[in-house]
């Protein structure tokens, strides 16, 4: 599903990824854990293909295809998706239009109809009750005035309606209290399956204990150090950073 | 060494040309030949502006200067004025070509609606009519309100019944050149909205593509309790230079919601001073721009809250591409008696080419002490982070560009009260900006090519 080999990259011209090496198969969930500044997020927006971040080294290939080569539109059509640790909020675009508009996108590029505001409105109905998302988000301009737990939600709404094969969940935990760490975490398990994968960044075991991972690593100074199980983020937990990767702290 | 040197200024062409085409005498009689040399002799004491002149520092008037502008014809055959109405409602309006009112291709007899010619009540001595053109000349250094005033030719006065619900009316205002010559044109108009009338007015501004000159003024008085909605649209040719000044009065409990939409013409300005001058008045004075190309649009307004408990809203929000300008200065008064004023001004202007540029001078000059008043005022790019953001969920550049183009822009749209009306104008808006985005992807085609 995505193979990263080697991979490396600077921004404003200091490294940031100094050869991360990663695999990830259809059908698993990883998680990359590691200290702030570690190189976490700069890996989430490597894949999704923000503007800035430089490829210096190594490759990155998704479904085969060199994501390199691809524009961020490109690499979402092709099933990628990356859940923000803070969503953009886009004043005077109504969640519906923007939902709409991109799962439409999707739609066109896979040859399929795109869906009228009746047909789309029906879906989408569907997706929101699951995640206990009320209708009146869908009237309002994307994440305006959304609380943190809203826009995790809005998230993982985006999520359930393109179904990525693989889906990047960066920090989604940040600044979510309990109930909507479940809720969420509902969310991502429900589109778990043989052909989708799921790459969790985290800094803390928490969310871990509800999106469980067949595999954790641990990022720190741009590299992966360790590699493990879902055991190895209870050790994490137990015994902090500067315990199980000394050279990371 | 003398330190001063002494400068000829030779007269601008556009000066030596109406000095030319002036003449006091013409439709109105005695009253209009006053009015008319008055208007010359305040316009030849203020002058042609220059940037000099602080009022017009940020838009150029040097191609108008240099122009020998020559008096737009006073007839002109319907036949050839009919393609330009083809937009407007010919069940509701009323037509003014080259400043001169229409009956022929205007609706007769709208209930609750008064049209005269100015020029007729002025050769009858309607003594009101020409209290309102003296006191407009006078009320401050306006030189194309002067310059209007020196070519007065027509013009129209409507009157709205008191207690009359009017609905929607369109003002056309077409200037047609006779020939290939530079042409000018003055429209005039006095609107009286009575006490407790309601209306809503759509004003019109369309005309060819050559190089034209036209000064529109508008008075506007809105009695007390009244409501009036005015909307502006300035779609004019793309030599136009269109110089516009309104003034409105505000009375008792009336309402006055007002909107430009702007984005024909060189070099457009609106100029807009509203007094409430009544207690519980509102004014609102909103409005959007889309300039491109080398298009300068000026929107220049003062506010001035005169007596206490009054409300006023100003939403000015610009796109500009190319190496296009614009113009916002806005100014809130407050008299020391208006205490309770309620006034609010923001103005944004969303820059798609880094040679694009926004002059703002938002300004507040308050003397009463119990007051609310703020502005601001924003200029920058799209946001980076945004656009990003939409493309990560699989919209491709263009459309996630445009789509936030779109949201930036429409939502000022949202500030006309008319529901007709801000649907006929968002088409308007996400017309320019379609037209926009493909002359820019024909531009990157050729560029990728």
């Amino acid at each position: 599903m995505l193979e990263i080999e080697d991979l490396r990259a600077e921004i404003d011209g200091k490294e940031i990824l100094k050869g991360v090496s990663l695999s990830i198969g259809p059908g698993e969930t990883h998680a990359i854990m590691g200290p702030n500044g570690s190189g976490k997020s700069t890996l989430s927006y490597v894949i999704a293909g923000r503007d800035g971040y430089e490829i210096t080294g190594g490759s990155i290939r998704f479904l085969g295809e060199d994501l390199a080569e691809m524009e961020p539109e490109e690499r979402a059509r092709a099933g990628l998706f990356l859940a923000f640790q803070y969503p953009l909020e886009i004043p005077g675009v109504t969640t519906t239009t923007f939902l709409r508009t991109a799962l439409n996108a999707h739609r066109k590029a896979r040859g399929e109809d795109e869906l009228d505001p009746m047909g789309f409105i029906k879906l989408v109905r569907a997706k929101t009750r699951a995640l206990g998302i009320a209708d009146d988000m869908l009237k309002r301009p994307v994440n305006v005035g959304f609380s943190g737990g809203e826009k995790k939600r809005n998230e993982v709404l985006q999520m359930a309606l393109l179904e990525p094969r693989l889906a990047v969940l960066d920090e989604t935990d940040s600044g979510l209290d309990i109930d909507a760490l479940k809720v969420v975490a509902d969310g991502v398990n429900a589109l778990r399956d043989p052909q989708r994968s799921t790459l969790v960044i985290t800094h803390y075991q928490r969310l871990l204990g509800y999106i469980v991972p067949d595999h954790v690593h641990i990022l720190a100074g741009g590299r992966i150090v360790r590699s493990g199980g879902a055991e190895l983020a209870e050790e994490l937990e137990a015994r902090g950073y500067a315990g199980v990767v000394p050279e990371a702290a | 060494m003398a330190t001063n040197a002494t400068m000829t200024v030779e007269e601008p062409a556009a000066i030596a040309a109406g000095r030319a085409a002036f003449r006091a005498d013409g439709p109105g009689g005695a009253a209009a030949a006053r009015l008319r040399q008055q208007g010359l002799d305040r316009f030849t004491a203020l002058g042609l502006p220059t940037r000099r002149t602080e009022a017009w520092r940020y838009t150029d008037l040097r191609d108008v200067a240099r122009t020998a502008w020559t008096l737009a014809p006073a007839a002109v055959d319907p036949a050839q004025a009919a393609p330009w109405l083809a937009d407007t409602d010919a069940d509701r309006r009323l037509v003014l070509v080259n400043g001169r009112f229409r009956p022929d291709l205007s609706t007769p007899d709208l209930p609750g609606v008064t049209a005269t010619p100015l020029d007729g009540l002025l050769a009858d001595g309607d003594g009101a009519a020409a209290a309102v053109l003296d006191e407009a000349l006078t009320s401050g250094e306006r030189p194309f309100l002067a310059l209007n005033t020196a070519f007065l030719d027509g013009g129209l006065v409507v009157r709205l019944a008191p207690g009359a619900t009017v609905g929607r009316l369109e003002i056309v205002c077409l200037t047609l050149p006779g020939g290939d010559a530079p042409a000018m044109s003055h429209p005039r108009l006095i609107i009286e909205a009575g006490d407790g009338a309601d209306a809503t007015l759509v004003e019109r501004h369309v005309g060819p593509a050559g190089p034209i000159l036209t000064t529109p003024v508008l008075q506007i008085t809105v009695g007390a309790g009244a409501r009036l909605g005015h909307y502006k649209l300035q779609r004019e040719g793309g030599e136009t230079s269109h110089l516009a000044t309104v003034l409105v009065q505000v009375a008792r409990d009336a309402v006055y919601d007002g909107f430009m939409l702007s984005t024909g013409g060189a070099v457009a300005r609106t100029e807009v001073a509203a007094v409430l001058t009544g207690r519980g008045g509102e004014c609102r004075l909103s409005g959007t721009y889309l300039g491109r190309g080398r298009q300068v649009l000026d929107t220049t307004t003062v506010v001035r809250h005169a007596v206490p408990d009054c409300r006023s809203r100003q939403v000015i929000k610009g796109v500009l591409d190319d190496q296009a300008r614009g113009v916002f200065q806005g100014r809130i008064e407050v008299a020391r008696d208006a205490q309770r004023t309620d006034g609010y001004q923001m103005n944004r202007a969303l820059l798609l080419s880094p040679q694009a540029e926004i002059d703002s001078k938002p300004e507040l000059e308050i003397f009463a002490d119990d007051v609310k008043c703020s502005h601001g005022a924003t200029a920058g790019e799209l946001d980076a982070e945004a656009l990003f953001y939409l493309r990560s969920r699989g919209l491709d550049a263009e459309r996630a560009r445009a789509l936030l183009i779109e949201a930036f822009v429409v939502e000022v749209l949202d500030e006309i009260a008319d529901d007709a009306v801000r649907q006929h104008f968002t088409e308007i808006v996400t017309d320019w900006l379609a037209a926009d985005r493909a002359d820019h992807g024909a531009t990157a085609e050729r560029g990728a090519a």
